[in-house]
């Protein structure tokens, strides 16, 4: 295993430094097969699917059975250690940094969207000038409310998309360092 | 009506090529896990095509136009919401809801606020919820049935019904992700190329008697002699003289010939009356929907009540979608929160893509079939505009194409509503074996046959709008200020479902009522959501905040689960915990020995 500060897993979780850099860090447990062979409270998903099984497969095959997954236990198991230590960059996490901006982020783009949609039917009503414009025969009225909304809303949310998933990004190469 | 073979073998199609996908891909999906959660092998993409498919219910195929039809641009407003509820559903909810490991609403319940109480009373709101969406879906279906063939009302309901618990109990979650992705597509097409078709008829000239413009302050037209059968009673208004011939009874007394209407006062015909009325009588219209045509092309004509009406609907529909079981249910199947986004992008593609189509059906069926404004029946529009646009076998085929996206959408609306409530009532109420399921999907499926033959009828874009505004006053509350507050708490949540949940129902039954005493409700009853859904708020979080012993304890250890980003390895794999992974299920089936 490298020494960098950021390890990865094979099964592509990542183990960030749960000091942030401060202490050195304890020296890292070595994968025990029959630790907590026990379904524990919180088990993380492990990352990449086992393989497909073949397709007309009506009954369960005779197969070697792992007591204990070490691939399960030993790589997360700092993460769920970190968590029942509640160490700081969990707390950061959840109480300054990716929660509020997530959020943040969220309702931005909700009040632009309740903005535009919510000023709408108020205005067709005190303006009715408004609701009688035309445009090449057609009611600007239809337009503005049976097409344009559409993607409208398509790119608030691609918008969002991109948003969030910069943030998240950024929270993880924040704490990776 | 007339017989139209081309719409009943499209039926046919539909309804045996759909139950066939499901058998194909139903031969692989013999184990509880398979069965619920679709092996997890399905592509963003296709999940992507599969959660519009089965989203787009028989409210947006039938019921937009249908609404269109008789109330205008004010009616624009549900597909906007309709779409919107997805978005927020993004914002709020998908990446943590997915990070979660909920599989459906009572898990996230639980995991959230680790309360089985309160779990038990979520799983009641999501089978009410489920329940009330499929009424709307098998009433459009019997009147789809009913226009195509001399069927009554209630046998197309129950037809549909049973093709759908069959398709269901046969193949479960894996057979309907294919089944929905196809019928997505299929959906889109049937809608979209009447829509370009009749466009293209409309520009060449307008249909075989031309058309009366939209704009001109004054009721519809009819183009042609028509004849109209009164099935169920209605009240009718007219704005200006009006010269017809009744046989049967009207207006409390027998009617056999030519009759006279005046505009002063409404009238009422009883059912099985047929009305006759010559080209160019205008158009009476029931009595609550919009009578000239200035005030149907213009938004925001009516009244301040209709103003609050359309608010009203905003709310149920922007914050219903996240509420919806057979929506979160198919968020399971993605593999992460990151991945649960970009699904959910997909989606807004492909939903404002097919409601770009029943807006322009629904403005043409007004200079077309304006005789559906007589009965009521207005959500017949895209069933009935292609042969009153293309007469002869044009008309014929199109009608057909129409009818079986039609029936595509109540198939697929109701098989993902079944399974998903079929899921929440095996894994909650029943063991939640394969057996349960199945027992689930059949016991499940009476309770909307039993309410859809005993209701009366409604225009389905209302009903869902109900079921929207129940969705949006139980579960919203609860979804958004678990994934985003700390300090929510089980008796909080409980109050605000209790309070919102009930005035929703309390509003349905005062509806209902009033629909069968004359229709005394105001507007709030018909779409209470604008009162409901803050008040559902503001209880949650005031009773969250004075009780203080009812937050779970490992609050931060949940949080940290649902926002943490993926990378991180504390998404919680629901199906893993309970059944173990892939190579773990034998000994969980076999108790821990191996088996001999």
């Amino acid at each position: 295993m490298s020494d960098d500060f950021y390890e990865h897993r094979p099964n592509g979780v990542r183990e960030p430094d749960p000091t942030l850099g401060r202490r050195p860090r304890p020296p890292r447990p070595l994968p025990q097969p029959t630790e907590r062979a026990v379904v524990e409270p919180l088990p993380p998903a492990p990352e990449d699917e086992p393989p497909p099984k073949p397709e007309h497969h009506a009954k369960p095959k005779r197969e070697r059975v792992i007591l204990a997954d070490p691939r399960r236990g030993a790589g997360t198991l700092r993460a769920r250690v970190e968590l029942e230590e509640q160490t700081s960059w969990g707390k950061l996490l959840v109480r300054d940094h990716l929660v509020k901006v997530q959020l943040r982020t969220a309702l931005l783009l909700a009040l632009l969207v309740v903005g535009v949609f919510g000023s709408l039917p108020a205005l067709f009503y005190l303006v009715p000038g408004f609701s009688r414009l035309s445009l090449a025969g057609i009611p600007v009225a239809w337009l503005v409310l049976g097409v344009l909304p559409f993607p409208f809303l398509f790119g608030v949310g691609i918008w969002y998309n991109r948003l969030a998933e910069r943030n998240e990004r950024a929270f993880v190469d924040m704490i990776e360092n | 009506m007339q017989l139209n073979p081309w719409a009943l073998t499209g039926i046919v199609l539909v309804a045996v090529v759909v139950p066939y996908l499901g058998h194909r891909s139903s031969r692989s999906a013999t184990s509880t896990h398979d069965f619920l959660l679709a092996r997890r092998t399905v592509r963003s993409r296709r999940n992507a095509a599969a959660i519009s498919g089965e989203y787009l219910s028989a409210a947006s195929f039938l019921g937009i136009a249908g609404i269109v039809l008789k109330d205008g641009a004010d009616a624009l407003w549900f597909p906007i919401g309709f779409t919107a509820g997805y978005l927020a559903l993004m914002l709020f909810v998908a990446a943590p809801l997915r990070r979660s490991g909920a599989y459906t609403l009572p898990d996230f319940v639980e995991m959230r606020l680790g309360s089985k109480g309160l779990r038990r009373f979520s799983t009641a709101f999501v089978v009410f919820i489920g329940i009330l969406y499929m009424v709307p879906q098998l009433q459009g279906a019997g009147l789809t049935l009913a226009t195509i063939l001399p069927m009554p009302v209630w046998a197309g309901g129950a037809v549909v019904m049973v093709l759908v618990a069959f398709n269901v109990i046969s193949g479960g979650m894996r057979a309907i992700t294919v089944v929905q992705a196809f019928q997505y597509w299929l959906k889109l097409f049937a809608i979209a190329v009447p829509a370009f078709v009749l466009c293209m008829v409309f520009f060449a000239g307008g249909g075989p008697d031309g058309f009366r413009p939209l704009g001109a302050a004054a009721p519809p037209v009819f183009t042609t002699d028509t004849t109209v059968d009164v099935q169920t009673d209605v009240t009718l208004h007219v704005t200006s003289d009006t010269y017809l011939w009744a046989y049967g009874r009207a207006d409390n007394g027998p009617a056999a010939g030519p009759t006279h209407w005046t505009p002063l006062a409404p009238h009422t015909v009883s059912e099985g009356t047929k009305l006759k009325f010559l080209a160019g009588t205008p158009v009476p219209v029931v009595s609550d929907s919009v009578a000239d045509n200035a005030s149907w092309l213009h938004p925001g004509s009516g009244s301040l009540t209709d103003l609050l009406q359309t608010y009203s609907l905003m709310f149920a529909t922007f914050l219903g979608t996240m509420g919806l079981p057979h929506v979160l249910v198919r968020f399971y199947t993605n593999p992460d929160g990151k991945a649960a986004r970009r699904t959910t992008v997909h989606v807004l593609l492909l939903l404002g893509l097919f409601y770009l189509f029943p807006t322009l059906l629904g403005a043409l069926s007004r200079m077309y079939v304006p005789e559906l404004l007589v009965t009521g029946k207005t959500d017949a529009a895209i069933l009935r505009l292609p042969s009153a646009m293309l007469p002869g076998i044009g008309g014929q085929i199109l009608g057909a194409v129409t009818a079986a996206g039609a029936f595509a959408a109540f198939m697929s609306s109701t098989s993902g509503l079944l399974v998903s409530v079929a899921g929440v009532v095996s894994t909650d109420v029943l063991p939640g074996r394969v057996r349960d399921f199945r027992l689930a999907t059949g016991l499940v499926a009476l309770f909307p046959i039993g309410l859809a033959v005993a209701l009366r009828p409604e225009d389905i874009s209302l009903s869902i709008g109900l079921t929207f505004a129940l969705a949006a006053s139980t579960f919203s509350p609860l979804l958004v200020l678990g994934i985003w507050w700390r300090k929510l708490s089980w008796p909080g949540a409980l109050a605000g479902m209790f309070v919102g949940g009930g005035l929703v129902l309390a509003a349905l039954v005062v509806n209902v009522m009033s629909g069968y005493t004359g229709g005394w409700a105001p507007w709030f009853v018909n779409q209470p959501a604008l009162i409901t859904v803050p008040i559902a708020f503001v209880t949650t979080y005031l009773v969250s905040r004075v009780t203080g012993y009812g937050r779970p304890e490992h609050v931060h250890d949940i949080m940290l689960r649902l926002h943490a980003p993926d990378p991180l390895g504390f998404m919680r794999d629901r199906a893993v915990a309970r059944f173990g992974q892939a190579e773990e299920k034998t000994r969980i089936a076999g108790r821990g020995r191996h088996r001999k």
